[in-house]
């Protein structure tokens, strides 16, 4: 663990990519606790479109509400919900996943088809297609993004866990008559991390990506919870007069794909040692 | 079995799956369907005249049969009548997809003849300050969602350049194609970027794995110039990632087009199937959601096909 993090602090885009996250992780923590600089909620009908200063750090909007406050809580919505789906989607994706190559043929075939049959979807339809059904909210967002990414963690696991189960350690451990779950979680699971390390951080950038955009439709969090999608979206109307409405959203955004993008390439930069020349 | 057949048969399967998966979906929206598709005006509803309506629409059969009422309707074209249009639901897909065609079309021109060389630029200066910065760009370009590059077009035109892109009209192709094009620039733009970001790293990397194979030592040990060897012996290989990507990219462009036809307000498919879930026309969500799937579905297909007719290995081994 120690030397995968010198690893990490050794990997320019590792370095810059964890210093993001873990900045916008104090960002949700300050976020929940309350700890922004002004009530994000909260109108300041005399201070209605302000520009930055020292203040209001990143202005205020059309009802005068604080930006970078707005931010801080927008980030602690985002996070909550992509950790939540991508967290159910690693559980869901890889139970799928190895119990398809354990089982093999018939189960592996019914579980793979079921799988083929999501991937089918452009995954932000099948997001849409989710909320159609069950109507827009966070509780939504997180179950359509974990659904989004079930079949590709399910994929990610059913391929490795495949040629493993043909390996020498797995048939010894089956003579010896170690159990199912005993080889699938100690031998199987155990050396599935590293993809599922990658994954899971790649997943991460994209579940902050659908989330911002489904709330930049409208489908998302609902107002008046402030989140970052709908944020930008609502700038879009006030972008000559109130340009910081739309500038710190928008980076926002970015700069947290951006991050969990970085650690990912990172991750398998570090973790797959056949990459480690071509693309660190 | 061989890969290709394999192919073959298992995508009707899967898209038999898909239309299940569409048509349970709707089902399970809470509230029965006539007061969907009548809204409030449900409540004025006899009870002699909701179970007529229920007989009419096929509702009142168990939904196996509905089911298989609706599977065959698909094979005739019938996709049901759209609630907000009053139209047929095949009818507002065919007159709403060319725009998304060739708004996929554009982005992926724009994504492919920028994101190309760019890659193998970078690729022949690897680890060189240039190669860094091209890489930098790309991982920036990857992280930016469409809908904050299309906000940012809009803002830089219209404060820099005092210009408004049109928005709400679309002249087709074959009416006036300079203006067709010229009103799809911008949105081709938008959802051509974070692809161009990712042609730009795929053929970066596949170039530097071509570069270090033994036939371009050959080609360079024969006294090729570097340019030869670059673009005559090496691209040809190195473009066959990119050419999945783009497949499964395209399929991708043609559903993901929903934030970038809501931004510029273009009458496309992705706003048809935005407008059919916030206005909770049912039939029209089935079938422009079946619809993408299929073209989704049609492409990847058609890139699997073609990857094989371009590498002979698969066509015998199996995946």
């Amino acid at each position: 663990m120690q030397k995968l993090l010198r690893a990490f602090l050794r990997h320019p885009s590792g370095r810059i990519g964890l210093t993001i996250i873990a900045l916008y992780l104090l960002a949700a923590v300050l976020g929940t606790l309350g700890l922004t600089p002004r009530d994000p909620l909260k109108l300041f009908a005399i201070d209605r479109l302000k520009p930055p200063s020292a203040n209001y750090w990143f202005g205020t909007d059309l009802l005068g509400r604080d930006t970078f406050s707005r931010l801080m809580v927008g980030i602690k919505q985002s996070m909550i919900i992509a950790f939540s789906s991508v967290a159910l989607a690693t559980l869901f994706g890889t139970i799928i996943g190895l119990l398809a190559a354990w089982w093999g043929t018939l189960w592996d075939g019914i579980l793979m088809r079921i799988m083929d049959v999501l991937l089918a979807f452009p995954a932000i339809l099948l997001a849409l297609l989710i909320i159609a059904i069950v109507g827009p909210g966070t509780g939504t967002s997180v179950a359509a993004i974990a659904i989004v990414y079930t079949p590709i963690f399910a994929r990610v696991v059913r391929g490795p866990a495949l040629s493993l189960k043909q390996r020498d350690f797995v048939d010894a451990a089956r003579t010896f008559g170690s159990s199912q779950p005993y080889i699938l979680s100690r031998h199987l699971l155990l050396n599935l991390v590293a993809p599922l390390a990658v994954q899971v951080t790649l997943a991460l950038a994209w579940a902050l990506l659908t989330e911002a955009g489904l709330s930049f439709l409208g489908l998302g969090t609902q107002p008046p919870t402030p989140s970052l999608g709908l944020m930008l979206a609502e700038s879009k109307n006030l972008m000559t007069q109130a340009p910081w409405l739309m500038i710190f959203p928008a980076l926002t955004i970015m700069l947290g794909i951006l991050g969990f993008n970085l650690t990912g390439d990172a991750l398998r930069d570090i973790l797959d040692p056949r990459t480690q020349r071509r693309e660190a | 079995m061989n890969y290709v057949v394999q192919r073959l048969l298992t995508f009707p399967l899967i898209l038999l799956g898909v239309s299940v998966l569409v048509f349970v979906s709707i089902r399970m929206v809470p509230g029965d369907a006539i007061t969907a598709m009548l809204g409030t005006e449900a409540g004025l509803l006899t009870p002699a005249q909701r179970s007529a309506l229920a007989a009419y629409f096929g509702i009142d059969q168990p939904v196996w049969s509905q089911y298989l009422r609706w599977l065959s309707g698909l094979f005739q074209g019938d996709l049901g009548i759209s609630s907000i249009y009053g139209k047929p639901v095949l009818a507002i897909i065919i007159e709403r997809f060319p725009l998304t065609l060739q708004l996929a079309l554009m982005s992926m021109v724009i994504a492919l003849s920028v994101g190309v060389p760019l890659g193998v630029f970078a690729a022949t200066r690897n680890e060189k300050p240039s190669d860094l910065i091209v890489r930098m760009l790309a991982m920036l370009g990857q992280s930016t969602p469409s809908f904050v590059i299309g906000v940012l077009i809009i803002y830089v035109l219209s404060v820099f350049f005092g210009f408004v892109p049109a928005m709400g009209t679309f002249t087709p192709l074959f009416v006036d194609p300079l203006a067709s094009i010229g009103q799809l620039i911008f949105p081709a733009i938008t959802l051509g970027f974070a692809f161009a970001a990712s042609v730009t790293r795929i053929s970066r990397s596949a170039m530097l794995d071509v570069l270090s194979d033994d036939y371009i030592r050959t080609a360079r040990s024969k006294g090729a110039s570097q340019r030869s060897v670059v673009w005559r012996h090496a691209l040809p290989n190195a473009l066959i990632p990119v050419v999945t990507l783009s497949g499964v990219e395209f399929g991708y462009l043609l559903g993901g087009a929903v934030i970038v036809e809501q931004i510029f307000a273009l009458p496309g498919l992705g706003r048809l199937v935005l407008d059919a879930i916030t206005q909770r026309d049912y039939a029209l969500v089935q079938g422009t959601v079946l619809f993408i799937a299929f073209n989704f579905l049609l492409v990847n297909l058609l890139v699997d096909l073609a990857y094989v007719a371009l590498d002979p290995r698969i066509r015998i081994g199996g995946r």
